[in-house]
């Protein structure tokens, strides 16, 4: 026990010591969890939107009224001709180009029917699905407003009708605030860099400027070397969750709905089982820079898979798999549903075994791997 | 010259001589883009949901069975009460409730009309949304069959035009996206450490003594990487056009050469980062965990940037990749040419001569 108490000793030193990384380490997940989620919002508003008018009718001049007040669509331009309209499409002014043909209102009074043809910039898939989707109900109500105008006079209300009234509700936040779904997210992320990153360097950091020699020739035992790697970075990782809800809570007033003591149970074997794949990570890597590039494949291949982007129930079977062999994936969705739901330790236990899963397996094959003598 | 020729097999050298780093610059990549074409899409499917069904008629039933056909849902088995409900959201089993109340087929006639009741987990909005959406959409079908003499007389019909992409091929959006993230990483965080590798290893000494000026120092580390970023290149490229479908249609030499002045910019980036720090392990945290979220989220390729604050619009302007970003998507899946991209060519360039000469101005050439 006591030449644990000295490893750690030392390996605090060496933390304190570099006071870039002490920095980098507390503050730039603080900086980027303030920032971020502010810049990450999923919500498509402001389509931009440029009109070709060939009729100049009453009902033309009444639809693009209707599209330009409902919220969704900025109107940026009337262009004479489509192929106008089309290159304000190409230098990416416009998403979407509204062309009313010529004879618009003649011809829908004449024949109850009139095309309008709407041309949509479809590389960005979902901008162009909700543009379309918003277009076509804008027109919808248009419609629904006609029928009343053009035929109120012969309505005929003798026929009984089936209606049926959907009203929907939002739970857990009511007003659709994106800001609920990724700041928690943001916080797993940003903790799981310090944790894999971090851990992954100290080790290999040891081995490329030669330290590690002297460690190899005491009397430490694999498994002491190991603690003392874990414990250090395991406290720095618990206080940067810590000063992370604290942001959430005081800038983004998100207070977590559940216990906050299942929350740190969660974080504290999450920490545990992330330190293990970076001290696995630094087992096998001979550089810093194979580290760090060991660790940052992980990291992408976990954060596009941890359903923190798109939702894990929209992958394929093989997909779901491999999200859910991610450490990630269980430990957002349990934040998640802590923060946001207050889901209690015995709704999410499933994903606690997954997580305590992780950390015995991966810290079991750090020690393993470990090699004192070469 | 041959002195120069020399370095860079020096450079070279320490490049190959790493296998694992590079496996895994070649193997990214393709993981990234089987990935993205395969596993991850912004569609919405397989929505876990739960209905409560208080009615148990005909038309309760019939709705039913049509949310059971629809593809984007998956139907889990009945709750009874709102306390059953709030359970399975809370375990995180369900996304979406649709409760039928009691005597729902005969208010279908009555004056107020039968009510349906969505409740969506809106924790996460954009699901709660799409989800609601296609509920409605769902049940107001069903209400037009119920009353087919009720269609409206008066239609504008819209036809929908999608441009540039009429197959809804989701990669699209997101290829021009990884390429600029790829080479974030392999210019950028790579060369970053190279230079004050030397320093932390002690070889920068003899680096120093040699004859070599600062400028040709820095060219001979930075060719390498030059040409991994293009084999990385091309590589996605092909993926991206055998395994994804994706057609290029703007001229190759265009994207090439301006892919080339892109990684200029990245590696001149990583340049100075290498210079002015003293430990490979500040180098790595600045270049992968400080560029890699902004990199990821204010390129415009996951988030619409025109949402964001002000601050971050502006941000956006001083990242290389936003440009490189919209200089790929127009040439390579809009088939449009120089004319149209002039401007953020322009960009570019000048921010690779400012990068590189301050790498230049801050490359000690003595010792602390």
């Amino acid at each position: 026990m006591n030449v644990l108490r000295f490893i750690l000793q030392k390996e605090f030193r060496q933390i304190f010591r570099d006071k870039t990384i002490l920095a980098m380490m507390f503050a730039m997940p603080i900086i980027q969890l303030i920032i971020l989620p502010l810049a990450a919002d999923f919500e498509v508003k402001n389509i931009n939107v440029a009109y070709v008018d060939h009729d100049h009718g009453n009902y033309s001049r009444q639809l693009i009224n209707k599209v330009a007040s409902s919220g969704y669509f900025k109107i940026i331009g009337s262009p004479q001709s489509y192929p106008d309209g089309l290159k304000m499409i190409e230098r990416g002014d416009a998403d979407l180009v509204l062309e009313i043909p010529p004879n618009f209102e003649r011809d829908l009074v004449r024949e109850g029917k009139q095309k309008l043809n709407i041309s949509v910039d479809a590389i960005n898939g979902t901008k162009s699905a909700l543009g379309g989707g918003y277009l076509a109900q804008v027109i919808a109500d248009f419609n629904a407003n006609l029928d009343v105008n053009i035929k109120s006079s012969r309505a005929n209300l003798a026929i009984p009708r089936a209606s049926i009234g959907v009203s929907s509700t939002n739970w857990y936040n009511p007003r659709a605030e994106y800001k609920y779904y990724m700041v928690p997210g943001i916080l797993v992320l940003l903790l799981t860099l310090i944790g894999g990153f971090i851990t992954a360097l100290n080790i290999v950091r040891e081995k490329e400027i030669g330290t590690i020699e002297q460690i190899n020739v005491t009397p430490i035992k694999k498994w002491e070397f190991i603690l003392g790697k874990l414990i250090p970075f395991w406290i720095v990782g618990m206080i940067v969750f810590t000063l992370g809800l604290t942001v959430m809570y005081v800038v983004y007033g998100i207070f977590p709905q559940g216990s906050l003591g299942t929350l740190y149970l969660f974080a504290a074997v999450y920490l545990i089982a992330l330190l293990g794949l970076g001290l696995l990570i630094s087992t096998f890597a001979d550089t810093q820079l194979q580290a760090m590039f060991i660790a940052y494949f992980f990291m992408m291949v976990f954060m596009l898979m941890s359903g923190f982007f798109t939702s894990t129930d929209s992958m394929p079977g093989w997909a779901k798999i491999i999200a859910n062999f991610t450490p990630v994936t269980h430990f957002i969705t349990v934040v998640r549903l802590i923060v946001l739901k207050g889901s209690g330790l015995s709704e999410v236990k499933t994903e606690l075994f997954y997580l305590i899963g992780f950390a015995v397996v991966l810290n079991g094959l750090a020690i393993w791997n470990y090699r004192k003598t070469n | 010259m041959k002195k120069l020729l020399a370095f860079i097999k020096k450079e070279f050298y320490h490049v190959f001589r790493d296998k694992r780093t590079l496996l895994i610059l070649f193997g990214l990549p393709v993981v990234q883009i089987i990935l993205f074409g395969f596993a991850l899409s912004s569609e919405v499917k397989n929505i876990g949901i739960a209905l409560q069904d208080n009615a148990h008629d005909v038309q309760s039933e019939q709705i039913t069975a049509k949310i059971q056909s629809s593809s984007y849902f998956n139907v889990e088995k009945p709750v009874l009460n709102y306390p059953d409900i709030e359970q399975r959201f809370k375990e995180g089993r369900i996304k979406c409730a649709v409760i039928f109340p009691s005597g729902f087929g005969s208010d279908l006639y009555r004056a107020g009309g039968a009510k349906i009741q969505i409740i969506a987990d809106a924790s996460d909005p954009n699901t709660a949304t799409i989800v609601t959406n296609y509920l409605t959409s769902i049940i107001n079908r069903y209400q037009q069959e119920l009353n087919p003499d009720r269609q409206l007389s008066y239609q504008i019909v819209p036809e929908l035009r999608q441009l540039y992409n009429e197959e809804q091929n989701g990669s699209l959006n997101f290829i021009p996206g990884v390429i600029a993230l790829i080479f974030m990483i392999v210019s950028t965080a790579l060369t970053s450490v190279s230079v004050v590798r030397e320093k932390e290893l002690g070889t920068m000494e003899i680096l120093l003594v040699s004859p070599l000026r600062p400028i040709m120092v820095l060219i001979a580390k930075a060719i390498p990487y030059l040409i991994l970023s293009l084999i990385n290149f091309t590589i996605i490229l092909l993926l991206s056009v055998f395994l994804l479908d994706v057609e290029i249609r703007g001229s190759l030499l265009l994207l090439f050469t301006e892919s080339i002045l892109f990684i200029i910019t990245c590696l001149s980036l990583g340049l100075l980062i290498s210079n002015i720090t003293n430990s490979q392990q500040t180098a790595m945290l600045i270049s992968m965990m400080g560029l890699m979220l902004p990199t990821l989220l204010l390129t415009g390729f996951m988030f619409p940037i025109e949402n964001m604050p002000k601050v971050f619009q502006v941000i956006s302007y001083i990242l290389p990749s936003k440009y490189y970003y919209s200089i790929i998507k127009a040439v390579m899946l809009k088939g449009l040419g120089f004319s149209y991209v002039w401007k953020e060519t322009l960009i570019l360039a000048g921010m690779a001569v400012v990068l590189l000469s301050i790498a230049l101005n801050k490359f000690k050439t003595r010792l602390s």
